[in-house]
């Protein structure tokens, strides 16, 4: 993307007027979409984004700039204003040597979205919307999104590392709108990876949106969430949302480092019930918060977070980790070239324990069985989460019986994960775009089939 | 001014690139943005950007396509041009598909650029920044700290134009502190946030922005969870104005063609109360979403949407005034130079009433005021009109704000809520983003607690 003399000459450019320490991180992007809606194909789209960010870290201070410019004089821009930013003072010349570290593993990509003809994705979407369409006539809209991308990315710094990744993702999505006598609801599925189009391979999107037709129609029967503190099970998969709210975010180490965390101070102690171990896994199968190297170069790692509810560490990113002397965890992401890195998850999930997933709705009299979950939002320094659910049920007599209406979920992160006191042996993960401080990444959670002894369901019925 | 004859001039001879039968549509987008954060009275980060690119569309034979790229280099735009080109071949016929056409409504004279701003020198920005971090832990002993304070401006500047005669261009300025305060009583933490938004530096009240986090993280210590109930909601300007921008989707005439709006059919209806009167009007200069032009190049207008709790009328671009009959409403929006215009408000506002927030607590005597929500989007939809949200806030009694509770819901349904609306305030107030605050008084929502 750049040579190695280029990224050598300007870091030193930016740390020309003084700095702890500069990086260059280069990016470039392609993407294509299509999308299906009203039974017509409405258009594709494709992008394509590249550019590079500098930073320059002296003492707490960072000063960044980016540009869109890839020659040797955009880069040198770039890094002075990046290093005039961090307010340098000393200054000096500084000779760096860039060791290219070996290559990280191969991306593993079978075949690359952009060799696939346009045309073979434009017929996923008609599949797609076919088989929506047949779960019944009271299905009566359907949006289809194909989406791939290629991220290609290389980051220099003046520790000497040069490090690159190729990261190709790839997504489906189906909404699906039913109608009946109680008004209309949606319903919807959208799976992702961090694979190329053999994806299709796994994933049958006719299935996808039968999936996203039949949960649209279930609604349509559902009655008002309840209200007050009930049991709540979280089928395996989406309920992985609670743990990336209730703890994921609390324990980046740039939250904690602002004393903006409940999870502060807690290491080595029970912050959740023992049947609890989570971990944060970069290098995680395909999943969609999958990757070789983070937005600064560190490999993708697998962090224990949660090891039988004891708390074993926060997520790191290379500035946190620095000020504690310490390894970056691979946490350190960023939106694109024109964004800062800051600590963040990639695939978050809880290990499986013992009990029968059925078991655990059995001995469940009264309470709500979640199957899909919406997303959610966190205030890290009180602990407060809510997050909605897009399908549940009524679990009455430990039966599963009526569905009931979207609503949100909330509690208190410390309390919730102290409450769970049933782990079933499934597993399963759900792909989302996590959003802190204006920025999203493609994120993974998971979770086994799991109880949370109380929550409080925000509902309208009594 | 010459920036912007120069981005004119491109997309001008981009759109007249456009071969025989196919109408071409160049907007290109250039903004400058600086963002300075502080901490513990150092600067944290300070980060300066340009950011510049194009999205081109193309209709051909009654299909669309589309493609975008980050860079304005003249071969990376034909390329651009190019693969919208191949992109349009693959689309499904559409009748109805194609550009804006001029229609001769004029602009609004409103200029929302102000050169200030980009004359306003970097010292002088992390001097807010510090500021507002220093004045917020300075403003009360239980301020233990902040989460996030900063100041950040962005410049921006677009042009679109077309084969088929349109031809516009906006600019605007706008700038900001903010602060996220973090308050202890000893035993439990609580935050609030508190900012101020203008289009010059000049204009920016820090002492407000620190006073607000303060006043807003303070008045929740010792918050409890409250007993479950029903009662009546006083929600603030600003959770109304994210309630305003839930409802506005389902105001979209997009969502109407296709089935997704619950007002559907409902055009002369009373879908509320009488004292819901709902516009879109982004020629308002007040209001931080306003503009001459909408993303489609058509001059911006004054929609009105519920008239007295009646649907006056729906949001259009192009594509959706043409299907639906009508014509554009000048309401075409885009997520800068990567997207294609959909349909979207900028500029809502409630026609405000008479009373101050204190007077219309001091009227309905009992009830929740909600500070803030969370899960917005989580647990409510335009489609369904299902609505729950987590809240924080103040208990009413006896006609003022009392004790602070935390980790509850409320919830309705939207369709309820409008019939429901018992009271709209008179604090009204622009607010970063698309629509205007004001207290909203609505009876009978369900408290979630214990």
């Amino acid at each position: 993307m750049i040579d190695d003399t280029v990224a050598q000459r300007v870091l030193g450019t930016a740390l020309r007027t003084g700095g702890d320490f500069a990086e260059i991180f280069v990016e470039d992007r392609r993407s294509s979409s299509a999308h299906f809606d009203d039974g017509r194909v409405e258009q594709l789209s494709s992008g394509r984004d590249r550019g590079a960010g500098i930073r320059v870290v002296r003492g707490d201070t960072t000063g960044f700039a980016h540009t869109s410019d890839l020659t040797e004089t955009g880069l040198a821009a770039a890094a002075e204003a990046a290093g005039a930013a961090a307010r340098g003072g000393g200054g000096g010349v500084r000779e760096i040597a860039l060791t290219r570290r070996d290559e990280p593993r191969p991306a593993g990509v079978e075949i690359l979205p952009q060799d696939v003809p346009k045309a073979a994705k434009v017929e996923l979407l008609q599949t797609a919307d076919d088989a929506a369409r047949s779960e019944g006539g009271a299905v009566r809209q359907v949006s289809v999104s194909y989406a791939d991308g290629r991220r290609q990315i290389l980051v220099a710094n003046s520790d000497g590392l040069v490090a690159t990744d190729d990261q190709v993702r790839t997504r489906f999505m189906v909404q699906a709108v039913a109608a009946g006598d109680t008004g209309m609801q949606t319903g919807y599925e959208g799976p992702g990876a961090t694979v190329g189009f053999e994806m299709y391979d796994d994933v049958d999107v006719a299935e996808v949106a039968r999936t996203a037709a039949r949960r649209a129609l279930a609604m349509l029967k559902a009655r008002p969430a309840p209200t007050g503190t009930l049991p709540v099970v979280l089928r395996r998969g989406a309920g992985g949302v609670l743990f990336h709210e209730a703890c994921g975010h609390g324990l980046e180490a740039d939250l904690v480092g602002k004393d903006a965390s409940v999870f502060r101070g807690k290491v080595g102690e029970m912050v959740a019930s023992p049947l609890v171990t989570l971990v944060d896994d970069g290098t995680y199968g395909r999943e969609w918060g999958t990757y070789a190297i983070d937005d600064e170069g560190h490999e993708a790692q697998r962090n224990t977070l949660i090891s039988e509810g004891a708390l074993t560490d926060y997520m790191w990113d290379f500035l946190r980790a620095r000020k504690e002397g310490r390894d970056s965890s691979g946490n350190g992401r960023r939106q694109s070239y024109q964004h800062l890195p800051m600590v963040r998850m990639t695939n978050t999930y809880v290990l499986a324990g013992d009990d029968d997933p059925d078991e655990i709705i059995r001995q469940t009299p009264h309470g709500i069985y979640c199957v899909q979950l919406g997303g959610g939002q966190v205030n890290t320094a009180t602990g407060d989460f809510v997050f909605g659910m897009t399908e549940a049920y009524m679990i009455e007599d430990g039966e599963i019986t009526d569905p009931v209406k979207a609503a949100n979920l909330i509690g208190n992160g410390p309390e919730v994960l102290q409450a769970i006191d049933a782990v079933g042996n499934d597993f399963d993960t759900w792909a989302g775009t996590c959003g802190k401080d204006g920025q999203g990444v493609p994120v993974s959670a998971g979770q086994p089939t799991l109880r949370v002894s109380a929550m409080t369901v925000g509902g309208t019925a009594r | 001014m010459a920036y912007m004859t120069e981005l004119l001039a491109l997309v001008e001879r981009v759109a007249g690139w456009a071969g025989h039968g196919e109408a071409v549509e160049a907007y290109v987008a250039r903004s400058h943005h600086a963002e300075v954060r502080a901490f513990e009275g150092e600067i944290e980060s300070l980060s300066s950007a340009d950011t510049e690119g194009i999205g081109i569309r193309v209709i051909a034979g009654g299909r669309q396509g589309f493609a975008y790229a980050a860079s304005l280099d003249e071969a990376i735009v034909a390329e651009t041009l190019a693969e919208a080109r191949d992109n349009a071949t693959f689309g499904t016929v559409d009748e109805f598909a194609g550009l804006a056409l001029p229609d001769g409504v004029e602009p609004a004279d409103i200029d929302l650029w102000q050169h200030e701003l980009a004359e306003f020198p970097t010292d002088a920005k992390v001097a807010l920044a510090l500021e507002v971090e220093r004045a917020t832990r300075a403003s009360d002993t239980r301020i233990r700290g902040v989460e996030t304070a900063g100041y950040d401006d962005v410049s921006s500047e677009a042009a679109v134009a077309s084969s088929e005669g349109v031809r516009a261009s906006t600019r605007r300025t706008v700038c900001s502190v903010y602060v996220d305060a973090m308050a202890t009583d000893g035993t439990q933490t609580q935050t609030g946030y508190g900012y101020s938004v203008a289009r010059r530096p000049g204009d920016l009240d820090v002492a407000k922005a620190a006073a607000d986090a303060t006043h807003r993280s303070t008045r929740l210590l010792g918050a409890r969870k409250p007993p479950s109930g029903r009662l009546t909601v006083f929600f603030d300007p600003m959770v109304t104005a994210s309630l305003l921008g839930l409802l506005a989707r389902a105001l979209s005439g997009e969502a109407v063609l296709k089935g997704r709006s619950m007002f559907a059919d409902r055009q002369g209806e009373s879908v509320g109360a009488s004292a819901l009167t709902l516009v879109d009007d982004p020629t308002n200069p007040l209001a931080y979403g306003a503009g001459r032009y909408d993303a489609e190049g058509l001059a911006t207008r004054r929609n009105l949407l519920l008239d007295g709790g009646v649907v006056a009328g729906f949001l259009h671009n192009s594509y959706t005034g043409r299907r639906s009959g009508t014509a554009s409403t000048g309401s075409a929006v885009r997520g800068g130079f990567k997207g294609t215009p959909g349909v979207g408000s900028r500029a809502l506002t409630l026609t405000p009433g008479d009373q101050s927030q204190e007077q219309l607590l001091a009227r309905f005597g009992e009830g929740l005021l909600v500070q803030s929500v969370t899960g917005m989007h989580s647990g409510s939809s335009p489609v369904s009109g299902d609505f729950s949200v987590g809240i924080e806030g103040l208990m009413v009694r006896d006609g003022s704000a009392a004790e602070p509770v935390r980790e509850a819901t409320v919830a309705s349904t939207l369709q309820r809520m409008l019939h429901d609306v018992a009271a709209v305030g008179g604090d009204l107030e622009w607010l970063p983003g698309s629509a205007a605050g004001v207290t909203l008084v609505v009876g009978d929502m369900s408290l979630s607690g214990s």
